[in-house]
């Protein structure tokens, strides 16, 4: 009922956000759903909105993290410069694990 | 845009809420705020004085605190750095407080620009900003507009402030989607070490901290 869940990852780790849509209010843009990306910081845990939006107590409480995104890979035909960047943050119940080396850069 | 946040706001006619029963100048957004407040009241959730408070409080607050705090920054290294790891304390330490019944200030976090990168903050969720050290935030950055322009196109957005930036500097939005809030402190500009602490503070626009702009140019000051 109560406490927080362990964080699973750290910076540098390389995660996929969860495309499955959950019913309701959640804290995750869908522009940034499926994409990959990388841990850059854990802000610290916090809870969960999408229970709070409800009257839910939001425990247990979830890590968040800064996740940090190209802006050539978010957007088809991006028209800033290569290095751009988006930082985001997004609670680690929307992110899976990826193995692969970076892709990018 | 239509976003209505606070009840103490004016509503550009110079009138008073003068209650919610029937009154078409409210919108829909105004007259779905009075039902919210009336049910709150009603349920015992909050008093009305409560609500006038709360909306007092946030009007307290202008960009100037920010751009103060910044411009101390600029000019005293080891504040700088107080100012970045805990911007709340670093308040504190310029005199201001937060009132009492405060509770569970959403932490704020300060992104410095540098020669390398340059921070622009957004919410496209809905319309999260560091209330604590700028007040409200403008009409536009509560639009739809900008909400999805500035991560899809944060180059032209900025194009649209008047700011070009060179390909090479990293231009990295925030997007505040959960419990923190974000601050830019601009770079300071070149031709400004002779000025003090108020004059480089009006140099700090609200745009600056958002990042759609930089800091001004001394001779772009209205100080100057």
């Amino acid at each position: 009922m109560s406490g927080a869940t362990l964080p699973k990852y750290e910076p540098g780790d390389r995660v996929r956000v969860s495309s499955e849509e959950p019913e309701g209010h959640c804290r995750t843009p869908r522009y940034v759903q499926g994409r990959q990306g990388t841990v850059r910081k854990l802000h610290g845990s916090f809870r969960n909105p999408e229970s709070l939006a409800y009257g839910g107590t939001g425990l247990p409480r979830q890590p968040l993290y800064l996740v940090e995104f190209g802006q050539p890979e978010l957007w088809k035909d991006y028209k800033g410069a290569a290095g751009d960047r988006l930082w985001i943050d997004l609670y680690q119940h929307w992110l899976e694990p990826l193995n692969d080396r970076r892709i990018s850069q | 845009m239509s976003t209505h946040d606070g009840h103490d706001h004016d509503h550009g006619d110079g009138e008073p809420h003068p209650g919610m029963a029937g009154d078409a100048s409210l919108g829909y957004y105004g007259t779905r705020y009075r039902a919210i407040e009336a049910l709150l009241i009603e349920k015992g959730v909050c008093t009305l004085s409560e609500i006038n408070a709360a909306a007092a409080r946030q009007e307290t607050r202008t960009p100037m605190d920010g751009a103060r705090m910044i411009a101390h920054a600029w000019v005293d290294p080891e504040f700088k750095q107080r100012f970045i790891s805990d911007p709340l304390a670093a308040m504190g330490e310029l005199g201001y407080r937060l009132p009492d019944n405060v509770v569970d200030t959403p932490k704020i976090t300060v992104l410095e620009n540098d020669e390398d990168v340059h921070h622009l903050v957004v919410c496209t969720l809905c319309s999260c900003y560091p209330g604590t050290l700028l007040g409200a935030p403008p009409d536009w950055y509560k639009s739809l507009a900008y909400r999805s322009r500035a991560v899809k196109d944060p180059r032209g957005v900025m194009h649209e402030f008047g700011l070009d930036l060179a390909d090479e500097i990293e231009v990295r939005v925030q997007d505040s989607t959960a419990d923190l809030r974000y601050i830019v402190m601009p770079k300071r500009p070149a031709g400004t070490e002779d000025m003090s602490q108020e004059q480089l503070a009006q140099l700090i626009t609200r745009d600056s901290m958002i990042g759609v702009s930089e800091a001004l140019e001394p001779d772009r000051s209205p100080a100057a």
